[in-house]
């Protein structure tokens, strides 16, 4: 190899998905299933960690057999590769996870349809060696995975009071134990996971070294 | 009957596939920039959606499912092939999606020039997979219920998309803070009317 193994360009392709070129807020892809699971800490832990492994492994997999897919039917090899890793991962997590399977539900399967794992194989993977699609699928599924924690952090904290479970607020605080604090339910409710990322985009835009052409005009 | 109209509205408004489950966001957000293109990407979803939901059902119920190959003989009626569930469906989205494509093509090329280049798009629209998913999940007892869900969750993501598309139109006109604009006004607009719809919560024709 001419480069070596953390040369910058390679360091480049581990960190520039979680900020200026994140999937969820810049690129939007994987948007479905980042909103879906947002309730509480836990399963948003579960899920990042699972598309981690599939982008992972279907990275390397793609780029190993990238010269012996003819190309007219890539996309359907991606998605037989794609699919047999996440039945594994749902089989995994039935063993193990059982209950957090069941509230994950039908977003596991949905890794399949998921754009950043598909976008990630057809726009890299098919064209590079091993190790950087191997740094290119952590990055990317690293920079979904922190957006998933950061929505869940908020969405946990503020709409049961909890963090991974635990309660952090303390109990003389709400009204049962004399005090004044009431967990804001709309938090809990599917829309606010909407409003929250875009608040994350808002914010991240609004940094001064942000590069101007990726700013939007409506 | 009643039962049917009460899958369909449910469909559309309660458990709509946008603001309830959302799925299918990516395609949402990036094509919902004028009414005209996100008409056209709505029309493509509740047609595939009708054609691959009951198409998945048929496969869940004679094939999949726990003794759903009893049809075959005695031999065959605890086998349990549910695990390739995910393989099936996404197999039979990718090529229904094809083959209707194909037919549009030959049988009607004024609707495929307006729909020709949102139907590839649909293959990797989570609303269709995660149709069949729901489908095999809620274990409708009939293929029209199963087929009457799939159309009130294509109508409810075609109310979702043309009524942000027009929003998005319009707002175009008024003056959003420079970093806010494009991605993130259209995620905060889509989440308020989320609340919007969350008022038909609980209806029960």
């Amino acid at each position: 190899m001419k480069n070596s193994l953390l040369s910058k360009k390679n360091r480049k392709l581990l960190s520039d998905p979680l900020g200026d070129q994140n999937p969820i807020t810049i690129q939007v892809l994987g948007i479905c299933s980042a909103l879906a699971i947002t309730v509480q800490l836990q399963q948003a832990l579960v899920m990042s960690m699972s598309v981690v492994f599939v982008m992972v492994c279907g990275n390397m997999i793609i780029s190993a057999l990238r010269n012996v897919i003819p190309s007219r039917i890539r996309i359907i090899v991606q998605l037989v590769v794609v699919s047999s890793l996440v039945v594994f991962v749902d089989q995994v997590l039935q063993a193990f996870l059982p209950d957090v399977q069941e509230k994950l539900s039908v977003f596991i399967g949905l890794i399949v349809s998921n754009c950043i794992i598909m976008g990630r194989l057809e726009a890299f993977a098919l064209g590079n060696t091993l190790w950087p699609s191997f740094l290119d699928g952590i990055g990317n599924a690293v920079g979904y995975g922190w957006i998933l924690l950061a929505v869940a952090f908020f969405r946990e904290l503020f709409g049961s009071g909890k963090l991974f479970g635990y309660q952090v607020f303390p109990d003389a605080w709400y009204e049962a134990g004399g005090g004044f604090y009431l967990n804001n339910n709309l938090m809990i409710l599917p829309p606010m996971a909407l409003i929250v990322v875009g608040v994350i985009i808002w914010v991240q835009r609004s940094r001064k070294s942000f590069p101007e052409e990726l700013l939007e005009e409506n | 009957m009643e039962e049917l109209v009460n899958i369909f509205i449910k469909g559309v408004f309660i458990e709509n596939m946008i603001f309830a489950y959302f799925l299918g966001m990516c395609s949402y957000l990036a094509v919902s920039k004028t009414v005209e293109t996100g008409v056209g990407l709505g029309a493509a979803v509740i047609f595939v959606l009708g054609i691959t939901v009951p198409i998945n059902y048929l496969l869940e119920n004679y094939l999949l499912k726990e003794g759903a190959l009893s049809w075959l003989g005695a031999r065959f009626s605890t086998m349990d092939l549910s695990f390739l569930s995910l393989i099936m469906f996404i197999a039979v989205v990718a090529s229904m999606v094809q083959l209707v494509e194909m037919l549009v093509e030959k049988f009607s090329p004024q609707l495929y020039s307006s729909l020709g280049i949102f139907l590839p798009l649909i293959a990797v629209n989570c609303s269709i997979l995660g149709g069949a998913l729901f489908m095999q999940e809620r274990q409708y007892s009939t293929i029209v219920e199963a087929t009457s869900f799939a159309l009130g969750s294509g109508v409810g993501w075609f109310l979702a998309i043309v009524g942000i598309a027009a929003i998005r139109e319009k707002i175009r006109y008024s003056n959003v803070p420079r970093p806010l604009r494009g991605l993130g006004i259209t995620f905060i607009i889509t989440g308020l009317m989320g609340i919007g719809f969350m008022c038909f919560m609980g209806i029960n024709i």
